[in-house]
């Protein structure tokens, strides 16, 4: 260990500021990319959620249209 | 080789791919970046000219390295784009380009708060950090100019170009400090002959240089695969991979 205690360690011979400083900006950025890749992937998650809906949507309008044209079709025959 | 190739540059099969890499990447950068910036930070011993200032090192070159790395392996997709207009390849410049601005700006963030006490200033207008500072513009260029059009293919070509023509800017970088008369240092690692540093800083340097370029690749993986599922969600195997049965097979 380069240092003997806590305070030393921050202070880093008086280049503290500059040290922890350059290592906390490198882990926000890293942190902020990380999180953004994890928010796409929610948005893409919902956006495949509605997705299903329309298709399920479309699909029953489909079956209703065409349960119809069948009562139709027995009614004339 | 090419054979074994070719399935991938389909979408779901460069997924799976990618996904059985994933874990692999994310755990080794976690492990390596970790080991090494502790080491660094807290048992390597202090410079003897730069006491503990020094220590922006173990984060300084490799964010460096591989913001050029990033870029090299940018201008290589941009060629593969161009020449065989493979989707893939398309969607890896999006991955790509945000991690290597990034890395960039960790570089030139780093490097200016690693300036100022050693050299008095936070900036300089000279060969090394204009370059770098080219480099993160030319990052930025390209990502606006892929979501610039609204079909993404034109995007990626013309996103494409520029990263190809802005590869010329990588060995300006790497030569800048033998070229011109330069405030930054000369390289610490030469690939010929022995670094100028003991072994107790180039270990933990070494360490973190390998934990970044594991950290790069799991971003760049990370950001790729979701490029492929926005880009194939009209397709039931992507809208599975997301949790969402297709369950009446339109």
């Amino acid at each position: 260990m380069a240092f003997d205690s806590w305070q030393e360690l921050i202070w880093m011979g008086g280049y503290g500021w500059y040290v922890w400083l350059a290592y906390g900006m490198t882990f926000l950025a890293i942190a902020l990319l990380t999180i953004h890749g994890l928010l796409t992937r929610k948005k893409l998650r919902q956006l495949a959620v509605k997705k299903q809906q329309q298709q399920q949507r479309i699909a029953r309008r489909k079956q209703q249209e065409r349960n119809r044209s069948k009562l139709a079709d027995d009614s004339t025959s | 080789m090419w054979k074994w190739l070719h399935p991938y540059a389909k979408g779901e099969a460069a997924y799976r791919l990618l996904g059985h890499w994933q874990p692999w990447l994310s755990g080794l950068a976690l492990i390596l970046v970790s080991v090494g910036v502790i080491w660094g930070l807290l048992y390597a011993p202090a410079d003897y000219q730069q006491g503990d200032s020094y220590r922006i090192i173990f984060i300084h070159v490799p964010s460096a390295m591989f913001a050029m790395g990033a870029y090299t392996g940018l201008a290589i997709t941009a060629f593969i784009v161009l020449v065989w207009q493979i989707r893939t390849a398309e969607w890896a410049i999006a991955a790509i380009a945000p991690v290597g601005a990034v890395l960039t700006f960790i570089s030139l963030f780093t490097g200016a708060v690693w300036g100022k006490p050693m050299w008095g200033t936070w900036w300089e207008w000279d060969a090394r950090l204009t370059s770098q500072l080219i480099l993160f513009f030319l990052y930025v260029g390209v990502l606006a100019l892929y979501y610039a059009f609204n079909d993404s293919r034109t995007g990626a070509k013309a996103a494409s170009i520029l990263a190809l023509v802005g590869v010329i800017n990588v060995p300006i970088i790497h030569f800048s400090v033998y070229w011109w008369n330069s405030l930054h240092q000369g390289a610490t690692i030469t690939r010929f002959g022995d670094t100028l540093m003991p072994s107790s800083m180039k270990m933990p340097l070494y360490i973190s240089i390998l934990g970044f370029m594991f950290l790069t690749a799991a971003l760049i993986v990370y950001r790729l695969r979701n490029e492929i599922l926005k880009q194939e969600l009209h397709r039931p195997w992507a809208m599975a991979q997301l949790g969402v049965e297709n369950d009446h097979g339109v």
